[in-house]
């Protein structure tokens, strides 16, 4: 059995002298015996570390990965080039063994990190200010709706339909369980006509909560949508793919008071879906409406610039009962990933991703169209991610899930609406030979 | 002008039928550095004892209670900018909002400056 | 010399990464997309690539962690992270799979979701676990909507939770966003909670108790039964706040002392890094009567094929977008394989004596509130230096110029100047021994030259920070800074 505790049985003896008794059974005397665990607890005995290495690497190796097979599964996790870089740099102990910067002399590192991920953000969706990360994407919109619903004064959501339906139900349980009532509203074509939205308005709605672009991969018109929401004193939340906003305007720029997303994207592995990263940006006027932690430069005694977690009177450690929100972690290490990876690619780099992933999934939908049988439910704008119509498509995904070919998502999971209809991403990632090999094998299944 | 205080470490000024409200000395000092003050909208309807903003300070934060019931006719707009004023001058330049009593005898059942300070002790 | 910030390094026109040549034929983008939803500016910086790895490398140095020095920090469990569980979370079965694929191409990882359900349910004593929170405070948001859920099918009223004056922050930040009004129980003068003043608060529309134990002052509460009889004879449910099992594990389990719901945290007790904040897992578990409320998806094994099953009717429903936060679950999946029954108890066993330990000599030059044996951590008061003008956090603040982290201060509030140490099992009596010396040598200063503690740190990248001007004029965003 490997152990990681360095204690001699001298020294053993030595500290039990110290402390003044004979064993560290006594210790633990004061534990009445009738609540004491007897015997051993039921788990399997340790083992060495190449023991364990070698049972948890069988284990893994019976999962198909997107490495050894051709990934189309997007949804809100997206397969993506990830640069050998950032791997390299969260491996460093002194990042990913830290504690919560609550010594700011000794946590410069994470803290500057911090700074640069919440200026990151703010420049990418264009917003005036980020918190240091949530945990991932569907619960930054429950932060974002505590945020409006306390600003407001109101009680009462409309959250589009074509928002992720696993963020959907995550509202629901949390929001839900917090008295906010949540109306849906319905799309037709692969988005929400603003009409619809303009409909259910009115003066109880504290906020719009949509997705950009949407979970169909549509473009939203969160413009229109922001605008009715503010006529009636609501306030615009949007949840964006941070990767599309290297070729979409910035949410920012077209009325957006909260941003919210999945940082995935942001050069983080897939994981079986974590740890991810939530993101949360907002206008000014919002600021100490902000969940979770800050930071702030500001400089020290000798005058040297400095960062430090900041507007902490927000939090559940002061505030306790009277904290708007439970949080008191974020997401530090995937929030340094994403750090690093739009550090790495840049401004012409998150652009090209952005522009390449557009480019292949419209090539892709320029192929699926010659296949026969598949049809496009939707008629909009798309960025990297479509809606397909294939003949017994649940069979077809099978199929070609055997060939090696994760080849979509069926969409009636959760919407009945959509039968056979499935979600296809097209990453930068994916090469042409993938695409067309898709599309032939997409062919042969369905008429075959 | 007669100055009271209540014993949630508040002041309160008389002149005429409006008192100004702030934090006592004692207050700013226990409270530290003050980071932040949220201050109720000016037209706004107080309710004695209850909680009508909060004061915020780098590591706490307090609640602000109403010493009388009425209206708010002013509120201290530099705060906003120089909370530092709430340590520097808290009975002075800190104030924090002036408030129409819509009823004048609550002001005399506060605390003279003489029963406030055995409260600090 | 202070690091840059990455966007004084940018250079435009660099790159740091080069993709794959774009190998299908290009649309214009304008032809697609409405003009007024495409891009116009994006201010992200432009560096190489070795630029990028510098400017990383060098703020990590400005960081302390356990990997370079001791990290005592009260209640946050700072043991080491063994490097192998790194190497599992990165294994490509894990890290390489995409939470939508087919379930028979992700049977593995299913089946490790279960086993390490099964495996905390056996440390902890309960009967069904959820391993879907992301972290300890929404593990507690989930438990208590379980727990409400529980009092809604029964049909009870209930509107207050109980939790005594030394919990954690965020039990009652949790408590109050679900709805229920917290009432403060008070401790004793042994550190435990006060059975007459729980008794005089208790009520009908009480829903449950929420506690800790040991609790923050690091004190095991022997009277657990009663308290436990006492909170289910109104119907409420018993919660355990997890944050100190790295006391327990293998000596008692929550479940034997009566809990209903417990909350874990595996970055504390089950060596999961805390990634400077961060990601950590709030796995949650619960008697049988509460299993059919915990999140879906549930896990389940029909004899032949893992699956992910979500209609569950009962369900308080799915509270992350994702089965939980799965790589740091490997992680702590790893940890306990290689402990095994014998090995999670002697981590508590050794947490236990270490803590004790440095109780027994430092008790000697500061103030021991409570003196009893402690579990895993125990809090010193550092009143006694208050006659040189001398405080806690000057302490704190001095420890970081010998090398060490500080320990958690201020915190338990019922504690005035309080100091919480927690050496857990994996620090060396040597490193523990010159820990103390440390604090002796403080001791000693804060009498003969108190000024050398109130400008403390004086060896650290950088001093004390200027926190007020930080909050009064927040700059937290470099594109947008106050003038």
């Amino acid at each position: 059995m490997a152990t990681y505790i360095p204690t001699t049985p001298d020294e053993l003896q030595e500290m039990l002298g110290a402390i003044g008794v004979k064993s560290i059974d006594d210790l633990f005397a004061e534990i009445p015996p009738e609540l004491r665990l007897q015997g051993e607890l039921n788990l399997p005995a340790g083992m060495s570390e190449s023991e364990m290495a070698r049972k948890v690497a069988r284990l893994a190796e019976t999962n198909e990965t997107v490495e050894k097979n051709v990934c189309f599964l997007g949804g809100g996790a997206y397969d993506h080039i990830i640069p050998a870089v950032i791997d390299h740099i969260l491996l460093r102990g002194d990042f990913f063994t830290a504690y919560t910067p609550y010594q700011p002399e000794v946590s410069q590192g994470t803290l500057q990190c911090i700074y640069e991920y919440q200026s990151l953000i703010c420049g990418l969706t264009g917003m005036d200010q980020s918190n240091a990360s949530l945990y991932e994407g569907a619960t930054a919109n429950v932060e974002a709706i505590n945020m409006a619903t306390a600003q407001t004064g109101r009680n009462k959501v409309l959250v589009l339909q074509t928002l992720n339906p696993e963020y959907r139900r995550v509202i629901n349980t949390l929001n839900g369980a917090l008295g906010v009532e949540v109306v849906t509203v319905p799309f037709e074509d692969g988005a929400v006509d603003p009409a619809r939205v303009q409909e259910l308005m009115n003066d109880k709605i504290a906020a719009v909560v949509m997705q950009y672009p949407n979970f169909f991969g549509s473009i939203e018109d969160i413009e229109r949508i922001s605008e009715i929401a503010h006529a009636a004193g609501a306030l615009s939340i949007v949840s964006a793919n941070p990767i599309a906003l290297g070729l979409i305007e910035a949410p920012g720029k077209l009325g957006a008071d909260i941003v919210t997303g999945e940082g995935q994207p942001l050069g983080i592995p897939l994981s079986f879906g974590g740890p991810y990263l939530g993101f949360i940006a907002a206008k000014k006027a919002l600021l100490r409406r902000m969940p979770g932690r800050i930071v702030g430069r500001t400089k020290d005694i000798d005058g040297k610039i400095g960062f430090v977690l900041t507007l902490q009177a927000r939090e559940q450690h002061i505030r306790r009962e009277k904290a708007s929100s439970n949080i008191c972690s974020n997401q530090a290490l995937m929030a340094l990933n994403a750090t690093i990876y739009m550090s790495l690619l840049g401004r012409d780099g998150i652009k090209e991703v952005a522009y390449q992933s557009f480019q292949k999934a419209h090539y892709m939908k320029r192929e699926l169209a010659k296949v026969a049988g598949v049809s496009f439910p939707f008629t909009g704008s798309f960025f990297h991610e479509l809606v397909v119509k294939i003949p017994n498509a649940r069979k077809v995904l099978g199929k070609m899930a055997k060939k090696g070919v994760f080849a979509g998502i069926p969409l009636d999971n959760w919407f009945t609406s959509l039968k056979d209809c499935v979600l296809i991403a097209v990453t930068e990632k994916r090469t042409k030979d993938e695409i067309d090999n898709y599309c032939n094998m997409l062919g042969g299944f369905i008429n075959g | 002008m007669t100055t009271k205080f209540t014993k949630e470490h508040e002041w309160a000024k008389l002149e005429g039928d409006t008192v100004t409200v702030g934090i006592t000395d004692y207050a700013a000092h226990q409270l530290g550095d003050v980071v932040f003050v949220e201050l109720p909208a000016k037209g706004s309807k107080l309710q004695k004892d209850k909680v009508f903003g909060t004061i915020e300070s780098v590591k706490t934060v307090s609640d602000l209670f109403a010493p009388v019931t009425g209206e708010v006719v002013a509120v201290n707009g530099n705060l906003e900018n120089n909370p530092a004023l709430v340590n520097e001058e808290p009975m002075g330049a800190g104030w924090i909002c002036k408030v129409k009593m819509a009823n004048p005898s609550e002001f005399d059942q506060l605390l003279s400056e003489a029963d406030y300070k055995k409260i600090c002790d | 010399m202070a690091e840059p910030l990455i966007f004084d390094l940018n250079k435009d026109g660099r790159r740091g990464y080069a993709l794959p040549a774009l190998d299908v034929p290009a649309l214009d983008p304008a032809d697609h997309i409405p003009s007024r939803f495409l891009r116009q500016e994006l201010p992200l910086p432009s560096l190489s690539e070795l630029e990028v790895v510098r400017h990383f490398t060098r703020l990590s140095r400005l960081n302390h962690s356990v990997d370079i020095g001791f990290y005592p920090l009260g209640s946050c469990t700072m043991k080491y992270n063994p490097k192998v569980n790194e190497n599992m979370a990165r294994l490509p079965g894990f890290a390489h799979i995409h939470p939508q694929q087919p379930e028979e191409t992700v049977q593995g990882a299913l089946e490790m979701l279960k086993t390490l359900e099964d495996q905390l349910a056996e440390v902890t004593g309960m009967d069904a676990m959820t391993l879907q929170p992301a972290a300890g405070a929404h593990g507690e948001m989930t438990g208590l909507l379980i727990m409400k859920a529980y009092h809604k099918k029964q049909g009870n009223h209930k509107t207050k939770i109980m939790i005594p004056d030394s919990g954690h922050g965020t039990n009652p930040a949790s408590c109050s966003m679900v709805g229920y009004e917290v009432i403060n129980v008070k401790s004793n003068d042994r550190g435990s909670i006060d059975i007459e003043d729980l008794k005089a608060k208790l009520s009908p529309d009480v829903a449950g108790l929420m506690i800790t134990n040991p609790s923050t002052l690091g004190l095991f509460d022997e009277n657990i039964g009663e308290l436990a009889s006492l909170i289910h004879s109104v119907d409420g449910l018993l919660y355990y706040d997890g944050a100190n099992l790295n006391a327990i594990m293998g000596w008692t389990r929550p479940g034997d002392m009566g809990f209903d719901i417990v909350h874990l945290n595996l970055h504390k007790t089950f060596s999961t890094p805390h990634g400077g904040g961060g990601p950590g897992a709030g796995p949650v578990g619960v008697k049988k009567h509460l299993e059919a409320f915990l999140p879906n998806p549930r896990v389940v094994f029909d004899g032949k094929k893992y699956k992910l099953q979500t209609k569950c009717r009962e369900s308080v429903g799915p509270v992350l977008g994702s089965v939980g936060n799965f790589l740091v679950l490997v992680r702590a999946f790893a940890y306990i394989m290689v402990n095994g029954s014998e090995g999670l108890k002697n981590s508590s066993a050794y947490a236990v004596l270490n803590a004790n330990y440095m109780m027994a000599r430092l008790k000697k030059t500061y103030h021991l509130p409570y003196d009893r044996f402690c579990k895993h951590e125990f809090v010193l008061s550092g009143k006694s230096l208050a006659q040189y003008g001398v405080k806690t956090l000057d302490v704190a603040k001095r420890l970081l110029d010998f090398g060490f982290h500080a320990p958690t201060i201020y915190f338990p509030m019922i504690v005035e100047e309080s100091m919480m140490f927690e050496p857990t099992e994996t620090e060396s009596k040597g490193t523990l021994d010159c820990f103390m010396e440390a604090m002796e040598m403080i001791a000693r200063e804060a009498a003969e030259n108190p000024d050398n503690l109130k400008n403390a740190p004086l060896k650290t990248p950088v001093r004390r920070l200027d926190e007020a001007t930080a909050a009064r004029k927040p700059d937290i965003n470099y594109f947008q800074r106050p003038e």
